[in-house]
């Protein structure tokens, strides 16, 4: 049995939990910040770092009396190394340094990304070679996984991420931040009454939001030129059924050409309920690759799946030194600089 | 020369231009991008990037505000869209002195950190590919250094 501390303080939520195995969630505690930006329609890194602070010692002591267990029980702390903000990440790394150096504990340094990737295991096992289709405020990316723990990126946003198109276009509509759970919600209002392009790339898996989204504000000036009103429902349907038909078809496509037995989806993106219905239906038809998609918890930023990434790096052997520092611009392990 | 302007009719036009203001960039210097969500910041960066000498792609850094790349000299891309209404220390200024080129997006969100000489660059969209460059040199360094890119 080997038993995980995991530390998480990449974004806005300030986390620590147990993991047993890689899979059995002992504890998992979460301190999320988000009200405090959403006064300022966005994550404030001197702010989030200033909280990460206060909240983090609190945070570890309620994980291990929640999991029931001391220190000494611990086999190895992980902690998310990048990417995210500096000053929030320099938290979590500092705080997951001192108790390793403290009670004498291998440090595992964990990408974030492969952490959302890995949450997967706490609702099914992964199937190798595996699909990963990774989706945040900073990531679109389609992760090819030939075994465990290796990873090469066959596609990725070549402008901005996916979700910060939905909190740009949800900002210009004042729907306010995160603009994720926002769009997802009053598009269910609206209907095609507008037409978007099709955001199109050189390299087929590759994907683009950026256009989309100036497409959208010069949808909406236009609109307003004319005298007409603009429909906020009609706008967040329009803008979200555009950005996830495209980028399920070349999900799918992927799928289809290199034939995983696996498609799992990873990152807060995940949680969108309309792309978790547009993905069942369009996998219903490649019956031979399994989807997992995962629940809710383990779509947001959690320690827990620090947890279930930093248990596969530990039986890797991949350990860290204590010289390790925040790495804001982290790389996936296997992406080319 | 204090003042330039320039078009662009696509996206393949854009990082043409970036590429130049890349390619004659010198050490510490800093060049502010301003313009509307969509006026083409990220773009004209991604041209000054290829221009610098960096192989990786640019995506755009409002999630973590900052980016780094390697070129022939580091190329730091930082975004403050998010830092509206906030004053704070970020350590952006130690950055500057730094040897590298800082692109900064959405700089009216940090004024204080601005120094007083810099390249600035006011973007337009004038319909859905065409693009208006407004450049403006602040400083004798500047001049020549837009001299050459014009």
């Amino acid at each position: 049995m080997t038993l995980i501390l995991a530390i998480e303080s990449s974004c806005d939520e300030t986390a620590c939990a147990i993991v047993r195995d890689g899979k059995e969630i002992l504890s998992n505690i979460v301190s999320s910040q988000i009200n405090v930006h959403t006064r300022y329609g966005g994550v404030v890194p001197e702010v989030a770092s200033r909280i990460h602070v206060e909240n983090i010692s609190t945070v570890i002591t309620e994980a291990l009396e929640t999991a029931k267990v001391t220190m000494d029980d611990i086999d190895a702390v992980a902690f998310t190394q990048g990417p995210g903000l500096i000053g929030s990440l320099h938290v979590g790394v500092q705080a997951a340094k001192t108790i390793a150096w403290a009670y004498n504990k291998p440090l595992v340094p964990i990408n974030h990304m492969t952490g959302h990737i890995y949450a997967n295991r706490f609702v099914s096992e992964l199937e190798f070679p595996m699909l990963a289709l990774v989706i945040s405020g900073g990531h679109t990316q389609l992760i090819w996984m030939k075994d465990d723990w290796t990873f090469e990126e066959i596609g990725t946003t070549g402008d901005d991420a996916i979700g910060e198109a939905y909190d740009k276009v949800a900002r210009v509509l004042g729907l306010g931040y995160p603009g994720g759970p926002k769009i997802d919600k009053i598009a269910k209002e609206g209907g095609p009454h507008y037409t978007l392009p099709t955001p199109k790339t050189a390299n087929p898996y590759d994907f683009s939001f950026s256009g989309l989204k100036t497409a959208v504000l010069q949808m909406i000036q236009r609109e307003e030129k004319k005298g007409n009103e603009v429909s906020v429902a009609d706008t967040a349907w329009c803008f979200q059924e555009t950005a996830l038909q495209s980028m399920v078809k070349k999900t799918v496509a992927a799928v289809k050409e290199y034939q995983p037995k696996m498609l799992v989806l990873a990152g807060g993106v995940a949680a969108n309920s309309r792309l978790r219905v547009l993905m069942e239906e369009e996998m219903a038809k490649v019956p031979q690759t399994k989807l997992v998609i995962p629940p809710l918890y383990c779509c947001t930023d959690n320690a827990a799946m620090i947890g279930a990434a930093g248990y596969v790096a530990f039986t890797h052997g991949l350990f860290g030194d204590f010289d390790a520092a925040a790495d804001p611009g982290m790389l996936m392990p296997g992406e080319k600089y | 020369m204090e003042k330039w302007t320039a078009y662009t009719d696509s996206i393949e036009e854009t990082h043409a231009l970036g590429e130049k203001i890349g390619a004659e960039a010198g050490e510490n210097m800093v060049v502010l991008l301003s313009g509307d969500l969509g006026a083409g910041k990220t773009t004209l960066t991604q041209g000054i990037a290829k221009g610098l000498g960096v192989r990786r792609n640019v995506t755009s850094p409002t999630f973590t505000i900052l980016k780094i790349y390697r070129g022939r000299m580091p190329l730091y891309h930082i975004d403050a869209y998010r830092l509206e209404g906030v004053t704070q220390d970020l350590g952006f200024e130690e950055l500057m002195e730094d040897d590298g080129l800082t692109v900064i997006e959405w700089s009216q969100f940090i004024p204080e950190i601005i120094p007083d000489e810099y390249l600035s660059v006011s973007i337009h969209l004038l319909d859905e590919d065409a693009r208006r460059f407004d450049f403006e040199a602040k400083g004798k360094r500047y001049e020549e250094f837009l001299e050459e890119i014009a």
